[in-house]
C-alpha cells in the first residue's frame, strides 16, 4: 500500500468556550481529491487552517509524506508543498494579474519571465488568462484564475480550496473541475471544502464529514445520494422547503427601465430593468456576483435614489422614496451583507430590530424610542426564527452567521411587508437554517407577498422561486418559468458564455 | 509574546475603568516629566490635583472650577455627536471665537442700551448663530465638493484668530479706550453682562447652559431617534443608510450642533468672565474639549465629570506655574498625555491581552 500523502492523527483543537476539532483523524492519498463536509461551525475551517500553519492545534499530528508536519505559518505551509485558494480573493483591483501573481510569491522572477510562465500554465490546464490585464476588470471566475494559478507555480503537493465554486456560474465550474481533474491525474492532491453536494458526487474520490468538531463518517461520494451526505452532516432528516401553489395576485411591484449608475467604483451599472412580481410570486433573481445585485438592491430598498416612475409598488412611483418612506408603504428588504449593512455589528439585537422595523412596528413615537417594543420585536425574531442567542441584549457580531441571517431575514419577514426583497438570504448559512429561512420566504408568499430573491445559489432559487431571471451585466433577461428549466438553459441566461473563448489576447 | 485578541462585546467595566486608568497613568508619566524638569514631581501633582479644591487658597480657586468647566463641557457635549457619528470637527476653538465676536458684536452694536430682557437673549442666540455659522463652512464644503472636514475646520481655527485680532484692533474697538487694543468691556455692561449668578459660586448663566446640554445630550442619546441614528452612522454608515439616515444631513446637523454650542460658549465666556474681545481672549478651550470629549467617553454624564477634572488641571496648572515655576508648556504636556494614555488603554475596551502562542482564529 502506498503512503497517504497527508494523514491527520487525533487533531484536536479548542477555543474558549467551544472545541473546534475533537480527535481528528484521515488521510489524503496523492492524486486524491478529497471533500470536506460539514454544517457552518462543523470545523472544516480550523481544520484546514491548522493544515495550513494558520492555527496550531492543540494535540494530535499530522505527517506530510511520512515526514511530521508541524508549520508555524503559511509560509513553512507552502514549502512544504500545501496551497490554499480561499473563499475571498486575495488580489489587488488595480494591478495587472501578473503583478498579482508576483505579490504572492516568496522569490518572483521578473515580470517578462513570470507572464510568460502564467501564459504557459494557464494553456497548460485549460485556464484562459491574460497576465496583462488589470485585476479590477476581470469577472469572479476570472480572479479565482489568478489565484489558482499563482497556486501552481509552486508546484503544490496538495492544494486547498475553500467553496470555490460559490461565485461561479455552471460553465466556468466545469472549466474548473477539468482543470482539476487535471491536477489530479499528475498527481496533485486536492482539499475540497464545499456546501455543494451535487458538486461533490461529481468531483470528489472521498468524503470526510465532520458535525460539531468530529468526524462522524465518511463516503465516497459517487455512491451515495446528496440527501444521504447533507443528512449525515446535520445529523438528522433534512426538512426540505415545500410550498403550495401559488395563484398569482395582482401587481405589487414594476420596475421598468431602471437604469443607474453604481454608487461604488468598479460597480455595476443597473441597465433599463424592467420586470413586474406579482402577489404571492417569488421571482428568483441569479447571476454571478458583482452583475448588478448589489445595486439591484439598493435601488428596490431606497438606498440610491432613482427615477421616480423606474420603481413602482402598487403601480405609485417610488423611485425617489427614502428607505423609510418604502417601508411604510410596504416594501422591507434585507441586503446581502449581514453585518456592517442589514444589521450594525456593535449594537445590540433590539438596537438592530429597531433599525430597520421602526417604521413599520410603530417603534418611534414623537421622535422618541420605543425601547421596550424594540426589545419585544426583537425577543419575537428571536423566538419565531430560532436565533440562538443569549438575549436581544447581546449585540449582533457575537451571533454565528446563520444566526444573525435569520435575524435579518425574520426582522424583515415579521413586518409583514406587501413587498419583500432579499439578496443572498442563505449565504455561508447551515442546511437546516437555510431551509428555514427558505421556508419562510415560502410562506411570507403564500400569504400574498411579492417576493424577490436575489441569489447566487442556483439550486437555491430553482427550490423556491416560481419564475427566474438572470442578471448579466447590470441588465435583466426576461423572467421564465422556473419550473422545467435545465441547468444548461440557467447557465446561458447567466450569460455563462463569456469567458468560454480562450482569454482575449491582447498584443 | 503578547497578543491582542479581539473581545466578543465591548467590555462594560473597562470603559468605565479606562479613564480612571488613564488618568493614574498620566499622574506618573507627568511627575516623571516634572521631576526631569527639576520640579518635586509628588508636590507638583498635588498642586495640580489638590490645592485648588482644598489647599491654603482654595476659596479662591473654587468658583474657578464651574467657569472653566462650563465652556469645555458646553463644546464637548456638541462635539460628542459629531465624534460619536464619525464627523471629525477639529475647528471648535475657530467657533467659539466666531460665536465670541457675534455675540458681542451684537450687545455693541446695541451699546448703550437698557434692555437687558432683549439683549442678552439675543446675544445667545447671535453667539450660536456664529458659531453655527462658521462650522457650516467645512459642513457644506464636504456635502458639496468631499473636502475632508478636518482640514478645513482645523484651519478655519487660524482664520477665525486673525478675525479676533482684526475685531479687537478695529471694528470692536472700544472708542473710549485710548487706543489701547480690545473692545467696550462688557462687564460693564449691565444689558450684556453674564454675571455670576451667586456670588462667590462661579455660576454663571454659561453654567446652567452646559448643565442643560448634559441633560438634554444624554436624553436625546439614550432615548431619541437622533441619539440612535447618530450611533449607527458613526458605527456602520451602509447600516445608517440602510435605517433611512442620510449621510450628508447627518454631517450639517452635527457640525451645525458642535459649532452652535461652541459658538455659545465663546459668547457665554466674552460677556462674562472674559469681559472683552481681546487677541488673547481664546485660551484652547476649543482644543482641550476635544479630550474632554474622549476622557468623557462620548457619553454626556462621562464629559461632565472630564470637564470638571480638565478645569482642574487649569486652575492647577497655573497654580503650580505661579508656585513652581512649572513652564506652561508642561502643563499643556500633561494635558495631551492624558488624551494620549486614554487611546492607549482604550484598547482594553475592545481587546484583551493574552499571554502566550500565537493564534489566527
Amino acid at each position: 500500500m502506498t503512503r497517504p500523502l497527508l494523514a491527520l492523527a487525533g487533531l484536536t483543537k479548542a477555543y474558549p468556550g467551544v472545541i473546534a476539532n475533537r480527535d481528528v483523524s484521515f488521510e489524503i492519498e496523492q492524486g486524491e481529491v478529497h471533500a470536506l463536509l460539514g454544517e457552518n461551525g462543523a470545523g472544516k475551517s480550523t481544520l484546514v487552517k491548522a493544515i495550513y500553519g494558520l492555527v496550531k492545534p492543540d494535540s494530535g499530528a499530522m505527517h506530510l509524506d511520512g515526514k511530521p508536519h508541524e508549520p508555524n505559518d503559511p509560509k513553512a505551509a507552502r514549502a512544504a508543498g500545501i496551497t490554499m485558494i480561499f473563499q475571498h480573493f486575495s488580489l489587488f483591483d488595480a494591478l495587472t494579474v501578473a503583478e498579482n501573481v508576483a505579490l504572492g510569491m516568496e522569490n518572483p522572477p521578473p515580470l517578462r519571465d513570470l507572464s510568460t510562465r502564467i501564459r504557459e500554465v494557464s494553456d497548460q490546464y485549460g485556464l484562459p488568462l491574460d497576465p496583462t490585464r488589470i485585476v479590477g476588470d476581470l469577472s469572479a471566475g476570472e480572479r479565482q484564475r489568478v489565484e489558482i494559478i499563482r497556486c501552481l507555480l509552486q508546484d503544490p503537493k496538495l492544494l486547498i480550496m475553500d467553496e470555490p465554486t460559490s461565485v461561479l456560474t455552471p460553465q466556468e465550474v466545469e472549466i474548473l473541475f477539468e482543470t482539476l481533474r487535471k491536477l489530479k491525474a499528475e498527481g496533485t492532491a486536492i482539499l475540497y471544502i464545499s456546501h455543494k453536494l451535487e458538486e461533490i458526487r461529481a468531483l470528489c474520490d472521498t468524503a470526510t464529514i465532520l458535525r460539531l468538531g468530529e468526524v462522524v463518517g465518511d463516503c465516497v461520494p459517487r455512491d451515495v445520494s446528496a440527501r444521504e451526505m447533507a443528512e449525515m452532516m446535520v445529523g438528522g432528516t433534512l426538512h426540505v422547503p415545500e410550498r403550495e401553489a401559488g395563484r398569482a395576485g395582482e401587481v405589487l411591484l414594476t420596475l421598468d427601465g431602471l437604469s443607474a449608475p453604481s454608487p461604488q467604483e468598479f460597480g455595476m451599472p443597473l441597465r433599463d430593468i424592467s420586470v413586474e412580481v406579482r402577489a404571492g410570486q417569488v421571482l428568483g433573481i441569479g447571476g454571478v456576483a458583482g452583475n448588478g445585485q448589489d445595486e439591484l438592491l439598493l435601488a428596490l430598498s431606497g438606498e440610491m435614489a432613482v427615477a421616480p416612475d423606474m420603481v413602482r409598488l402598487r403601480d405609485r412611483p417610488i423611485g425617489r422614496l427614502s428607505t423609510n418612506a418604502r417601508r411604510a408603504l410596504g416594501l422591507c428588504a434585507a441586503p446581502e451583507e449581514r453585518l456592517g449593512h442589514a444589521a450594525a455589528p456593535d449594537m445590540t439585537l433590539t438596537e438592530n430590530a429597531a433599525l430597520s422595523g421602526k417604521t413599520r412596528k410603530h417603534l418611534v413615537k414623537n421622535g422618541f424610542v420605543d425601547w421596550n417594543g424594540a426589545r419585544d420585536f426583537a425577543s419575537t425574531i428571536i423566538d419565531r426564527f430560532d436565533v440562538r442567542t443569549p438575549g436581544p441584549g447581546n449585540v449582533a457580531r457575537s451571533l454565528s452567521g446563520g444566526n444573525l441571517q435569520k435575524f435579518v431575514i425574520g426582522r424583515e419577514i415579521l413586518q409583514d411587508p406587501d413587498v419583500l426583497v432579499v439578496n443572498q438570504p442563505t449565504w455561508g448559512v447551515d442546511a437546516s437554517a437555510a431551509a428555514a429561512i427558505r421556508q419562510a420566504i415560502l410562506d411570507l408568499a403564500a400569504e400574498g407577498t411579492a417576493v424577490v430573491v436575489i441569489s447566487q445559489d442556483l439550486d437555491e432559487l430553482m427550490e423556491i422561486a416560481d419564475d427566474f431571471a438572470a442578471l448579466n451585466e447590470g441588465r435583466l433577461s426576461p423572467p421564465r418559468p422556473a419550473k422545467g428549466l435545465t441547468i444548461e438553459e440557467v447557465g446561458l441566461m447567466l450569460g455563462g458564455a463569456h469567458d468560454m473563448e480562450v482569454a482575449h489576447v491582447v498584443a | 509574546m503578547i497578543t491582542l485578541e479581539r473581545r466578543p462585546q465591548p467590555s462594560r467595566t473597562w470603559s468605565f475603568l479606562s479613564p480612571l486608568l488613564a488618568v493614574v497613568v498620566t499622574m506618573v508619566a507627568g511627575g516623571i516629566v516634572f521631576a526631569a524638569l527639576g520640579k518635586p514631581p509628588v508636590e507638583a501633582i498635588r498642586t495640580i490635583f489638590w490645592d485648588p479644591l482644598f489647599g491654603d487658597f482654595a476659596g479662591y480657586f473654587r468658583p474657578q472650577l464651574l467657569v472653566k468647566a462650563a465652556p469645555l463641557i458646553l463644546i464637548a457635549i456638541g462635539l460628542s455627536f459629531g465624534f460619536r457619528a464619525g464627523i471629525w470637527n477639529i475647528g471648535a476653538e475657530g467657533q467659539y471665537i466666531m460665536g465670541a465676536l457675534f455675540g458681542a458684536g451684537f450687545a455693541l452694536a446695541f451699546y448703550p442700551s437698557e434692555a437687558r430682557w432683549l439683549i442678552f437673549p439675543l446675544m445667545i442666540v447671535a453667539g450660536t448663530l456664529g458659531g453655527l455659522l462658521w462650522a457650516m463652512i467645512p459642513g457644506i464644503l464636504r456635502v458639496r465638493f468631499k473636502t475632508n472636514e478636518i482640514l478645513v475646520s482645523l484651519m478655519l481655527v487660524y482664520v477665525a484668530d486673525f478675525l479676533l485680532d482684526a475685531m479687537a484692533l478695529g471694528l470692536l474697538r472700544n472708542p473710549e479706550g485710548m487706543g489701547f487694543p480690545g473692545s467696550r468691556n462688557l462687564q460693564q455692561y449691565p444689558a450684556a453682562h453674564n454675571a455670576e449668578l451667586i456670588t462667590n459660586t462661579g455660576m454663571h448663566w454659561g453654567v446652567i447652559a452646559a448643565l442643560f446640554a448634559v441633560v438634554t445630550a444624554y436624553i436625546l442619546l439614550s432615548r431619541h431617534i437622533f441619539g440612535f441614528n447618530v450611533r449607527l452612522a458613526g458605527q456602520s454608515p451602509r447600516a445608517a443608510a440602510f435605517a433611512g439616515v442620510s449621510a450628508n444631513r447627518m454631517v450639517l446637523i452635527c457640525l451645525g450642533l458642535s459649532g452652535g454650542l461652541a459658538g455659545m460658549a465663546g459668547m457665554f465666556e466674552v460677556a462674562g468672565p472674559s469681559g472683552q474681545v481681546l487677541a488673547s481672549f481664546n485660551v484652547g478651550y476649543g482644543f482641550t474639549a476635544i479630550i474632554v470629549a474622549f476622557l468623557g467617553r462620548l457619553h454626556p454624564l462621562g464629559i461632565l465629570l472630564a470637564g470638571l477634572l480638565m478645569a482642574l488641571t487649569y486652575i492647577g496648572g497655573e497654580l503650580a506655574q505661579m508656585n513652581l515655576q512649572l513652564p506652561r508648556s508642561a502643563i499643556q504636556l500633561f494635558q495631551g498625555m492624558l488624551l494620549f494614555f486614554l487611546l492607549a488603554v482604550d484598547v482594553m475596551t475592545n481587546f484583551r491581552i493574552r499571554f502566550g502562542r500565537r493564534e489566527v482564529a
